[in-house]
């Protein structure tokens, strides 16, 4: 139940009274806490953020080993070139996260939310530029109830030109997986009027839309949105009790051990007291980045941070009580009075397995199917309008164009053969060279001997072989027409 | 350009979006704030499964901002774009305008390509390989439908890859040709002839392009031939390229050349046109296509890499 007070609503009496039904953000100012829990989101930050910022400088076979080339409709991944064709691929990622994301969100609840997801990561980023600058919680506190003064504004300045600074550099980067990075910053410092004039392409209007765009989003969702994006936009906070079961992890105040809540002195026996560990201390509420007390129970607003466990397994190491007052644990365990061995044995549950096993194959099956891959793809397109022609009076042709996809990134020689009928053969030139990654409409003919199949429709198969590499090969089928 | 049949549509449809648009904003105004008694957070009213009720919290106020912004844009969409009714809207938008400039566009693209290509020779074009590709595309999307992929037709389509022309075969004959098109006309001569005649006028034919014939009825068709053909085919039968009259001693006719096919061209006649391509393509790019189609018999040595034009084997 949640009895947080409206501000707005003053009077306690029973008379009916105009209230707001759209209340204005409440600012949270978050605590500063450390602890184990807390080491594993800042590790988290610097890995995925990382791997963000870093990899697009990365270079691979003299390009960027991470582009997505829009124009050209080509992904390139490290070694893999991923064409149109390929966008399975991308279906089978986007299954795989799906899964991944059920998977250990029935485990141990929203480990996405607390430790991955680029709204808390940069939100995380962006409070700790905040602290640096205006202090911490008191202090921030202090400073945006205080009147404007030149000292206000200096800090404020500061904190909002860092925070546009690292938004615009998130922006750059981000069209920078789309443009090459090195050209991308060549555009720009031209642009600006570093550099080198006249070198470098001019910067289009698209990758400055984008910079700008993706930079703004940055500002204003780490900035100024914070928690209200997870609170009222995402929807995963909404639908995790599908998710979650009665063995999932998750962040739960042992009310039974803490109740009833007091303060008391450090030496005294609690029990002695009549009162439970929990001290009152109001640590879970002030480090909470939603505002949330944790006390009440699991509700959509906790994004499993756990910054919570952190801050009060530090008061309760300062009281001398054990750890663990606030922690990971399951429904049934608090009900059924389980061990932690027991708790842990709890995730290899039906749900817990099923998920895994079709994971591991989906996977399996990706990594297989890429493995697999065979650098050459061949569309056949048969002549619609001229179905078939005679020549000679003595042999029945009928024209097609082969589109050939060299997908690697090497120029191939290919032989083109056919087979279906007793006297076919490809009448043209029967070998073709094509550039790497490079499509090319080859014309070719087929003719058979007039006779040698009746008049109707035939099944053929044409073989598209490259000649220093038998491996490369593509089967079609088509059809050749005797009328 | 309405398609409302009267005023009344265009006036009742703009009454309508209006009055919706500032409804949603009154009615966003009035449900944005409510009665309530004591201090307590109220539920909505509504009991589930017997005791799940709903806490009516307050919402960001960021949210109803958005919707007032979107009242807004609404507005100042309707202002500047058509969808009132008439009303064109202060951009003058239309779909058709919008068509124009990308064309407008594309044409300005090409254009200085094309330019380029107009003022060099044909034959020299011919040679050149960004020129060809540029023919080819042409081709493929142009002319295949009729004279296939490879260029080389069909029964009633001639092959433009043979050095055998209806028309003549100038790099600018044949620019002449696909410009302004032709039409062959082969008049019907079962009725002059009769059935018999014209058996025997196809028996001569087919005993000058090498076919097996009955001389008999060959040497009978010579003689209505010299009547009644040569006007138009000449007397070797060598054809007329002024008026599109076929060389008859060529192996592969463009109508077919076995006995009922020459059957019914001489008794039916023929009609075959070759469409004008000049307001389809424009000159620009009819020019390039004279170059290919010319190139295609005329293998230049510069275009022999088979970057473009399709191989031609020995192997026939």
């Amino acid at each position: 139940m949640n009895d947080r007070p409206n501000p707005d609503d003053l009077s306690a009496s029973a008379e009916v009274t105009e209230q707001p039904l759209y209340e204005v953000r409440k600012e949270i100012y978050m605590r500063a806490v450390s602890g184990w829990f807390a080491r594993w989101r800042w590790a988290l930050v610097f890995l995925t953020q990382l791997v963000y910022y870093g990899l697009p400088w990365l270079g691979w076979n003299g390009r960027q080993a991470v582009l997505f080339d829009l124009v050209a409709r080509k992904f390139y991944i490290f070694g893999l070139v991923f064409w149109p064709q390929d966008f399975i691929y991308l279906t089978g990622l986007l299954v795989v996260a799906a899964l991944s994301l059920f998977l250990f969100t029935a485990v141990a609840g929203r480990l996405w939310c607390g430790y991955a997801c680029p709204q808390t990561v940069y939100t995380e980023i962006f409070m700790w530029i905040e602290r640096k600058i205006e202090g911490d919680r008191l202090a921030r506190m202090r400073l945006d109830q205080a009147p404007m003064s030149p000292r206000k504004l200096g800090l404020k300045a500061a904190k909002h030109g860092l925070w546009v600074a690292l938004s615009l550099w998130t922006g750059f980067t981000f069209v920078g997986y789309f443009t090459p990075i090195h050209q991308l910053a060549a555009e720009i410092g031209a642009f600006a009027g570093i550099g080198a004039r006249g070198t470098a392409p001019a910067l289009g209007a698209w990758e400055i839309f984008w910079i700008l765009f993706y930079g703004f989003a940055t500002y204003g969702n780490a900035g100024w949105m914070r928690e209200q994006v997870c609170k009222y936009m995402c929807p995963y906070a909404r639908f995790q009790s599908a998710m979650f079961d009665p063995d999932t992890l998750i962040i739960t105040y042992d009310s039974e051990r803490g109740e009833p809540r007091g303060p008391r002195a450090r030496k005294v026996d609690p029990q002695s007291l009549g009162l439970g560990h929990c001290v009152d201390c109001d640590v879970c509420v002030q480090v909470c980045p939603t505002g949330i007390d944790i006390r009440n129970g699991l509700q959509y607003e906790c994004i499993g941070c756990a910054a919570c466990i952190d801050g009060c397994n530090k008061v309760m190491a300062r009281m001398g009580y054990p750890k663990g007052l606030i922690r990971y644990t399951t429904e049934n365990a608090m009900q059924q009075k389980l061990s932690g061995r027991q708790t842990v044995a709890r995730a290899l549950r039906p749900r817990v397995l099923i998920y895994s096993a079709i994971l591991c194959a989906i996977i399996i099956a990706i990594g297989v199917a890429l493995f697999a891959r065979v650098s050459l793809k061949v569309d056949v397109i048969r002549d619609r309008a001229s179905l078939s022609r005679e020549i000679d009076g003595r042999w029945v042709e009928n024209t097609y164009q082969l589109q050939i996809m060299n997908t690697a990134e090497m120029v191939h020689r290919f032989a083109i053969r056919a087979s279906g009928a007793a006297s076919l053969r490809v009448a043209d030139a029967d070998t073709v060279e094509i550039a790497g990654a490079t499509t090319r409409m080859v014309p070719v003919r087929l003719r058979i001997e007039k006779g040698a199949l009746p008049v109707g429709s035939h099944k053929i198969e044409f073989e598209v072989v490259a000649t220093d590499n038998p491996e490369l090969v593509a089967h079609e089928r088509s059809i050749f027409l005797v009328r | 350009m309405s398609d409302f049949t009267g005023g009344f549509w265009s006036i009742y449809i703009s009454i309508i979006t209006i009055v919706s648009i500032i409804a949603c904003g009154v009615l966003l105004q009035a449900m944005s704030t409510r009665k309530v008694s004591g201090s307590q957070v109220e539920t909505t009213g509504h009991a589930w499964d017997e005791d799940l009720v709903e806490l009516n919290n307050p919402l960001p106020r960021w949210w109803i901002w958005l919707f007032y912004i979107t009242i807004v844009f609404g507005l100042a969409y309707l202002v500047l774009y058509p969808g009132l009714g008439t009303f064109a809207g202060s951009y003058g938008w239309t779909s058709k305008k919008q068509y124009e400039e990308e064309v407008a566009k594309a044409e300005a693209l090409s254009a200085p390509i094309y330019d380029k290509f107009a003022k060099v020779d044909l034959k020299q074009l011919a040679a050149n390989p960004e020129a060809m590709a540029i023919g080819q595309k042409l081709f493929l999307n142009n002319c295949a439908q009729c004279h296939a992929s490879d260029a080389r037709g069909g029964k009633g389509y001639p092959n433009l890859t043979d050095s055998i022309w209806i028309y003549g075969g100038a790099p600018e004959t044949i620019r002449e040709t696909i410009l302004n098109g032709r039409k062959g006309m082969m008049p019907a001569w079962g009725a002059v002839l009769g059935d018999d005649g014209v058996k025997d006028v196809a028996h001569y034919v087919m005993s000058l392009n090498g076919k097996t014939f009955d001389s008999l009825r060959a040497a009978r068709g010579k003689e209505k031939f010299m009547t009644t053909c040569v006007a138009c085919h000449g007397p070797e039968a060598k054809g007329n390229p002024a008026i599109g009259a076929e060389n008859l001693t060529q192996p592969e006719l463009l109508h077919g050349s076995d006995e009922p096919s020459l059957i019914e061209t001489i008794s039916k006649g023929r009609t075959s046109v070759m469409p004008a391509q000049k307001e389809a393509l424009g000159e620009a790019r009819v020019h390039i296509l004279a170059a290919y189609v010319w190139g295609l018999s005329n293998a230049p040595a510069a275009a022999a890499a088979g970057a473009a034009a399709p191989a031609k084997t020995g192997a026939q």
